[in-house]
């Protein structure tokens, strides 16, 4: 298990971008779970212990904060850095993402290159 | 008068001293001699020669006159005791009390006895009156006065006796003559005449010696050793000024009357007379002075004091002329007319300004005469309404009468305010009535009710004017509130639209990156290229929403402000940083030029930098040579810190000054303009600049380049 690339778990319900991310992700050597939306995410978590979660917070059902909140109050999957991605730029988006428990936050639009850039300086840090 | 029988003086009288004299005196004289006369003087000469006295009288009473006559004397003139006649009348007279006391008494004799000066020619000096009494009769028959100081020896009482005896032994027999008698009455006559004159009258010798004066000069003249130091001294003292008054008399003008000042004996007074002395004749005793003193003291007084009170009434005369001419000035000196009139309406005094209305000069027209006579109708019965009492209680009456200018013919109401002048008693004297001119007061009212109508009429527009502008406004409110709900509703719409936009943008610009980066393999050329015209446009729109994005947050209000305290110096290097590729892309030199005084301000680190960067990217885009300055400065009292971008670029035509901060705006907007951009980066600069409580300024030449200047408050050294 050691040798294996890190477990990255992309959190998107727009199917075009969440697959975009998962696709260059494995372009990029990680090993890609997907979720479409929070409860996905939840169960994901849980189930597979991803090493770092891509996560938008505009979800239908249960959306990326409410996850992340439940994750961060986990034992078993509170240690999983969880990178917030999201498209909207106004104000009070980053401070509630940080309030919920990402780690990290990222605008979109965001190129894969510059995503990757930001997962591997989280894994690393 | 009974006739007593003839009888021998009794021997038991005759006592020690001499007792051969006395035998002589009765037999050689008295015994033999009936005249009455004769026996006082032959009594009166023993005395001087076996006595001593050498000054005595004897005198003896008339019944039918009831006077004290004079019967003989020693060492006194003989017309004097001829003349002698005194009324028994008073019988208070020393020499009256001692006859009908039957007792000896002492008395002053001369000048100041009280009397008249009967007894003058005893001279001064006291006497004693020694009552002669007849044989067993209990009435004295007469008075033997004796110059006080001898001694009343033995032979004294006897002679009294003797002489008493033979007195009325020889009244038995007869009386006084005829004549005597007349003269003894006339003289009585003149005596009660003279004293009976309250001036005193004098009659004097050349020499001022006094010869008969009456009981009023005695007063002045005559005093007895008995009186009072003061009394004698004063006596004396007139007696010298008369003298003197007399000498002088004698050889000035003699009938003329002289003023003379005596002094009163009983209370020390002046006393002032007029003195008439006039020379009279008198053939047995030669020249005399008669002399009458009129007591003018009370006159002199009584002339004093009116000099003085016509002093007086001078002096208050010309205090009274002073307050009139000042009473006068101030009267003239006021600009009212005033009149005073008196308890019947007459005028007694007007000033300066009544005259003009009310008296005419003599060379006066008709018109002029006439509007005097109207003002003095008016006048007039305004005061004759005052006199009657119209004014009712108070002192004051107010009225309006309507007067004219009699040389303008111009009508001037006054108001006359007149005040009665009373005397302490209450009793109306004068009447002041000034007339003060309403034309002022009216003229006032005039334009404080014409400026009070404007007032009105402003107010009203006022009112007016401020509904209409409530009503405006509260329009405006609405509008506002219509406005600001609009563009809440566009910031929202823009807002989700690009988020919308985002999304499919995001996917756009991430697969062709992931082409690009061989995702998919290898590809050839002209496909590269063709992802890469799909990359910039794709950047240039994300651009373009980013910035729209911006300029909604601002608007909205919503732009996240982050203010902390920085350097400004320390923004240049990071700005040239961000922009380093561009920068060595163009291949000019951009120099930082940093204010040494190391501006601090307090603001958005990340948004002072959004614009210089802008600043500077623009600065780069539009100059082709030369170089650009980045300079930081803070101004001379430190209130605002600067940092300018300077290029040496295209430069801007002054007309283009504002339009390149208006959005989407360049300065050349046709399609096919040289420099790209959005046209929103100035647009938004300005924007922050507004929202960091600062502001851009721009200065440039057409071909000569251009500088940016953000401008925005500075902390305060510290």
């Amino acid at each position: 298990m050691t040798d294996q690339p890190p477990l990255i778990l992309v959190v998107d319900d727009y199917q075009d971008a969440r697959e975009m991310y998962a696709e260059y992700l494995q372009f990029s050597g990680f090993r890609v779970a997907e979720a479409r939306n929070g409860n996905e995410a939840v169960d994901q978590a849980f189930a597979l212990k991803p090493d770092l979660i891509l996560m938008d917070l505009s979800l239908p059902g249960m959306d990326g904060w409410e996850a992340t909140r439940r994750l961060k109050a986990d034992e078993s999957t509170r240690h999983i850095p969880i990178v917030a991605l999201t498209g909207h730029a106004l104000a009070g988006a980053s401070d509630g993402a940080k309030k919920a428990g990402c780690d990290s936050f990222v605008t979109k639009p965001c190129l894969p290159d510059d995503l990757v850039v930001e997962v591997r300086r989280m894994l690393n840090r | 008068m009974s006739s007593l029988p003839a009888r021998s003086v009794s021997r038991t009288a005759v006592a020690s001293v001499n007792r051969v004299a006395r035998l002589e005196l009765l037999e050689h004289f008295l015994a033999h001699n009936e005249d009455l006369v004769q026996c006082a003087h032959a009594g009166l000469d023993w005395l001087a020669r076996y006595a001593s006295v050498r000054r005595s009288m004897c005198l003896v009473v008339d019944s039918e006159s009831s006077t004290l006559v004079g019967a003989g004397g020693y060492g006194i003139p003989a017309d004097d005791v001829e003349l002698f006649s005194w009324p028994l009348a008073n019988k208070r007279d020393p020499v009256v009390a001692a006859l009908l006391s039957g007792e000896p008494a002492v008395f002053r004799a001369g000048r100041g006895n009280g009397r008249a000066s009967s007894l003058a020619s005893l001279g001064t000096g006291s006497f004693v009156a020694i009552p002669l009494k007849g044989a067993g009769a209990s009435q004295s028959v007469g008075v033997m006065l004796l110059r006080a100081g001898t001694p009343i020896t033995a032979d004294v009482h006897w002679l009294a006796s003797v002489l008493g005896q033979k007195i009325e032994q020889i009244r038995g027999r007869g009386s006084v003559s005829e004549e005597t008698r007349r003269l003894r009455r006339e003289r009585t006559l003149f005596y009660t005449i003279i004293n009976s004159v309250t001036d005193p009258i004098l009659l004097t010798d050349t020499e001022g010696r006094l010869i008969v004066a009456n009981a009023r000069a005695e007063k002045l003249f005559a005093a007895t050793e008995e009186e009072s130091e003061g009394r004698r001294r004063a006596v004396e003292l007139n007696n010298m000024l008369f003298s003197a008054a007399l000498s002088r008399t004698a050889v000035e003008t003699p009938s003329e009357a002289r003023e003379l000042l005596l002094v009163d004996p009983s209370d020390g007074s002046d006393l002032l007379f007029e003195v008439l002395s006039t020379l009279v004749e008198n053939p047995r005793e030669g020249t005399g002075i008669v002399s009458v003193l009129r007591n003018i003291t009370d006159l002199r007084r009584a002339t004093e004091q009116i000099e003085e009170n016509y002093q007086k009434l001078r002096v208050a005369e010309g205090a009274i002329r002073a307050e009139r001419d000042r009473l006068n000035l101030i009267i003239d000196s006021v600009a009212d007319p005033i009149i005073v009139t008196d308890q019947g309406g007459a005028t007694i005094l007007m000033n300066a300004p009544a005259e003009e209305l009310f008296t005419a000069p003599p060379e006066a027209g008709d018109g002029i005469l006439r509007g005097v006579q109207s003002n003095d109708a008016h006048f007039s019965s305004f005061i004759s309404g005052l006199l009657l009492g119209e004014s009712g209680p108070g002192q004051i009456r107010r009225g309006e009468i309507s007067l004219m200018n009699p040389h303008s013919g111009e009508l001037i109401p006054v108001e006359a305010i007149a005040g009665k002048v009373l005397t302490e008693t209450g009793e109306l004297t004068a009447v002041v009535t000034i007339l003060h001119d309403r034309r002022e007061a009216l003229e006032r009212a005039h334009l404080y009710e014409q400026l009070k109508t404007g007032a009105d009429e402003l107010q009203m527009r006022v009112q007016s004017a401020t509904a209409e502008l409530a009503t405006q406004n509260e329009l405006l409110r609405r509008q506002a509130i219509e406005l600001e709900q609009a563009s809440r509703l566009k910031s929202q719409f823009l807002a989700n639209m690009s988020h919308e936009f985002r999304t499919p943008l995001n996917a756009i610009l991430g697969y062709t990156h992931m082409l690009l980066h061989g995702v998919a393999g290898e590809l050839p050329l002209n496909v590269k290229r063709q992802l890469q015209r799909i990359d910039s446009n794709g950047r240039h729109l994300l651009t373009i929403i980013n910035e729209i994005l911006d300029i909604t947050r601002i608007e909205a209000g919503k732009m996240p402000m982050q203010i902390s305290e920085f350097e400004l110096n320390t923004l240049v290097p990071e700005v040239m940083a961000e922009l380093d590729p561009v920068i060595t892309r163009s291949r000019l030199g951009v120099v930082p030029t940093l204010s040494s005084r190391s501006p601090v301000v307090h603001s958005d680190r990340q948004k002072v930098k959004q614009i210089v960067v802008n600043l500077l990217s623009n600065a780069i885009k539009f100059t082709h040579q030369g170089g650009i300055e980045i300079a930081t400065t803070l101004d001379r009292e430190g209130r605002t810190a600067s940092i300018s971008v300077t290029d040496t670029g295209i430069g801007i035509a002054p007309e283009h000054h504002e339009k390149i901060f208006e959005d989407f705006r360049q300065v050349d907007d046709s399609p096919s303009r040289q420099y790209g951009g959005t046209g929103l980066g100035l647009s938004i600069c300005r924007r922050l600049a507004h929202a960091l409580g600062g502001r851009i300024t721009l200065q440039s030449t057409v071909g000569k380049g251009s500088t940016f200047t953000l401008t925005i408050p500075a902390d305060t050294p510290r």
